[in-house]
């Protein structure tokens, strides 16, 4: 595993760690078809599906993580969580598609949680 | 707060629109987006406001940035809104607090490391921003020496970011050596004492100053045509307050500002060269409609050097602005009026070899081409002309006169008085020139002595004279009036106007 699958990896973590703690059930991780990937798939206590990219960055010398985030990622993003409902036969279910941003290594990190961001 | 709005102006022409900049910042992926019409330039901010506040020591806010230019139907185009977006964001993100700048506005151009540079026309904006009850102006310091002189307006000038930052947050005003309002006397840098004999075109000048009439000089290559009319901003009465601010305005926008202080009391002297255009003449631009020099010219002297060598259409483009005072243009961006209320001073060679004049001697034109030759300026063109004169090489005694002729000062001191007794005479109408007296009022009200308007009315009958002829020569007449301090215009008056008028009548 590269440096940077690895800083992607543990940020993964921290944010299911995070999702958990703020009361989130994890119904999936990483899910993957062929249109991409989906790192996080959670559930609010309220019933709500919760779709989670997650972007780790070890400083901001390249920008903030969230930039990477295209418009285009975001549609994917949009496609992929409707392709996951669909597969699980709950596509009525309210949705909502979200992003965690992870700044920093080892202990020191700072997490950022944007919700409904396409 | 999330949400953050300032003022700034938008310029149209020389008058200005007050738009607000608003900057909401929400959750969401980091994004900025921009709206209100903004063109290539203004677009292009998102990535120097972002740079500057970061090189500033400010934060970039990694959410969804929003900003509106309001009214949003209005086109907007430019640099001058760095300052109030980034200005917007720090107030958005709480980094600065304000209480009061609701009747403030924001102006300049951001630079990468968050030096604040001025705009273009930055005079004319905060003059209008004045006009429109704006109390004080956050500026560039590089602005901040010619917008000095208008009043009614608080200026805070900041050379960067950082500055501006430091007031914001500490209240602590940059300290800075500022030279106070420079005013600029009308004190000639080109005096007529240079100019030797030539008592007829002098004369001519004098009497063009006080009413400001047209004029044409037609002369010989070397005779001194472009010396004459060179000195002839000099003998024109001192501009007034508002109209250096008025004409340093145009040269704010035409971008040679560098060459004019805000308080330059001294009327313009624009002197295109016969090969412009017709566009460089009236104004005009794609994007940004610039002012011509005919609107550079305003309040002061237009000179056109060799008139029979402009190209078609180039002096017929002068009629309109001639006629109304103002130049309008219209391009795609809109339609704009600048002011253009110019005296005109053609200079011309009586023929193509340039020596037609005097006996007339070495000419080797036909007649044929002479008359072709100052017939490329237009009967109508030459019609709005009320002083045509030729100016003769000067003689041997005057070339070895001792004496100086007249200096501006004095000259310039008789125009200023006979202009004074003119706007004495006009004070219950809308005018103060004498060129500017409408036909109906010199038949009715300001016509001359019984003699001379027998005289004037001979030549009409003989057709050597137009019925608008016959106005020109009168107004001519008023002001020679003036000098002499008649009250009225004698037959001597009208006699020398009329010579005036038909003195270049053999070859025109």
């Amino acid at each position: 595993m590269g440096k940077n699958q690895e800083s992607g990896a543990r940020g993964e973590e921290r944010a299911a760690t995070y999702l958990l703690s703020q009361g989130y059930v994890i119904l999936d991780r990483n899910w993957r078809v062929a249109g991409g990937e989906i790192d996080i798939v959670a559930q609010e206590s309220d019933g709500r599906v919760v779709f989670v990219e997650v972007k780790a960055r070890r400083d901001q010398s390249y920008g903030h993580p969230l930039e990477a985030i295209t418009h285009q990622k975001a549609q994917r993003l949009r496609k992929l969580a409707l392709t996951w409902l669909i597969s699980h036969n709950s596509w009525s279910s309210p949705f909502r598609i979200d992003a965690v941003a992870i700044i920093g290594t080892g202990e020191e990190f700072s997490l950022d949680h944007r919700k409904a961001i396409a | 707060m999330t949400l953050a709005k300032v003022q700034t102006i938008s310029l149209n022409g020389l008058s200005g629109h007050l738009v607000d900049v608003e900057v909401d910042i929400s959750d969401g992926l980091p994004g900025y987006t921009l709206l209100g019409l903004p063109d290539a330039a203004l677009s292009e901010s998102r990535e120097r406001v972002r740079s500057a506040l970061v090189n500033s020591g400010a934060p970039w806010p990694n959410r969804k940035v929003t900003v509106s230019l309001s009214p949003a139907w209005l086109p907007k185009s430019g640099s001058g809104y760095d300052l109030p977006i980034a200005m917007a964001l720090l107030i958005a993100q709480a980094i600065v607090e304000v209480s009061c700048i609701e009747s403030s506005i924001f102006l300049g151009e951001l630079g990468l490391d968050g030096q604040i540079r001025g705009v273009r026309g930055a005079l004319p904006s905060i003059i209008s921003a004045q006009q429109r009850g704006v109390k004080q102006a956050i500026i560039s310091f590089e602005n901040y020496l010619e917008c000095q002189a208008i009043p009614g307006i608080e200026l805070i000038a900041f050379a960067d970011l950082r500055e501006l930052l430091n007031f914001f947050q500490n209240g602590q005003l940059p300290i800075r050596e500022v030279n106070s309002k420079v005013e600029i006397e009308n004190e000639a840098t080109k005096d007529l004492t240079d100019v030797a004999g030539q008592d007829l075109p002098r004369r001519a000048l004098e009497i063009a100053a006080v009413g400001a009439h047209h004029l044409l000089l037609l002369g010989p290559p070397g005779a001194g045509k472009t010396m004459l009319a060179e000195r002839l901003p000099g003998i024109l009465p001192e501009l007034t307050i508002e109209q250096a601010l008025e004409v340093a305005s145009i040269a704010s926008l035409s971008g040679t500002n560098s060459a004019r202080m805000a308080l330059d009391r001294r009327p313009p002297f624009i002197s295109p060269h016969h090969s412009t255009t017709a566009t460089a003449m009236i104004g005009g631009g794609t994007h940004f409609i610039r002012p011509g020099a005919c609107s550079q010219a305003n309040l002061g002297v237009l000179f056109i050097d060799e008139a029979p060598e402009c190209s078609n259409g180039v002096l017929a483009s002068l009629r309109q602005p001639l006629e109304s005072g103002v130049a309008t243009i219209s391009r795609a961006v809109g339609t704009l009026t600048y002011p253009a209320k110019f005296l005109l001073v053609l200079a011309a060679n009586p023929c193509p070899c340039g020596k037609y004049s005097g006996k007339g001697r070495g000419c080797m034109c036909s007649s044929l081409a002479i008359r072709r030759y100052v017939q490329k300026i237009s009967g109508p063109l030459l019609d709005r002309i009320d002083i045509r004169i030729f100016v003769e090489p000067p003689t041997r005694v005057e070339m070895s006169a001792a004496e100086l002729g007249e200096s501006s000062a004095v000259v310039r001191t008789r125009v200023a008085s006979a202009r004074a007794a003119a706007r004495e005479r006009f004070r219950e109408f809308p005018w103060e020139l004498n060129s500017h007296i409408p036909a109906s009022q010199l038949r009715k009200r300001f016509s001359a002595q019984k003699p001379a308007m027998q005289l004037l009315h001979q030549e009409l009958d003989a057709e050597r004279l137009s019925a608008r002829g016959l106005h020109k020569t009168l107004r001519v007449a008023w002001s020679i009036a003036d000098l002499i301090g008649a009250t009225i215009p004698t037959l001597e008056c009208v006699e020398e106007a009329y010579r005036l008028r038909a003195g270049t009548s053999e070859i025109l």
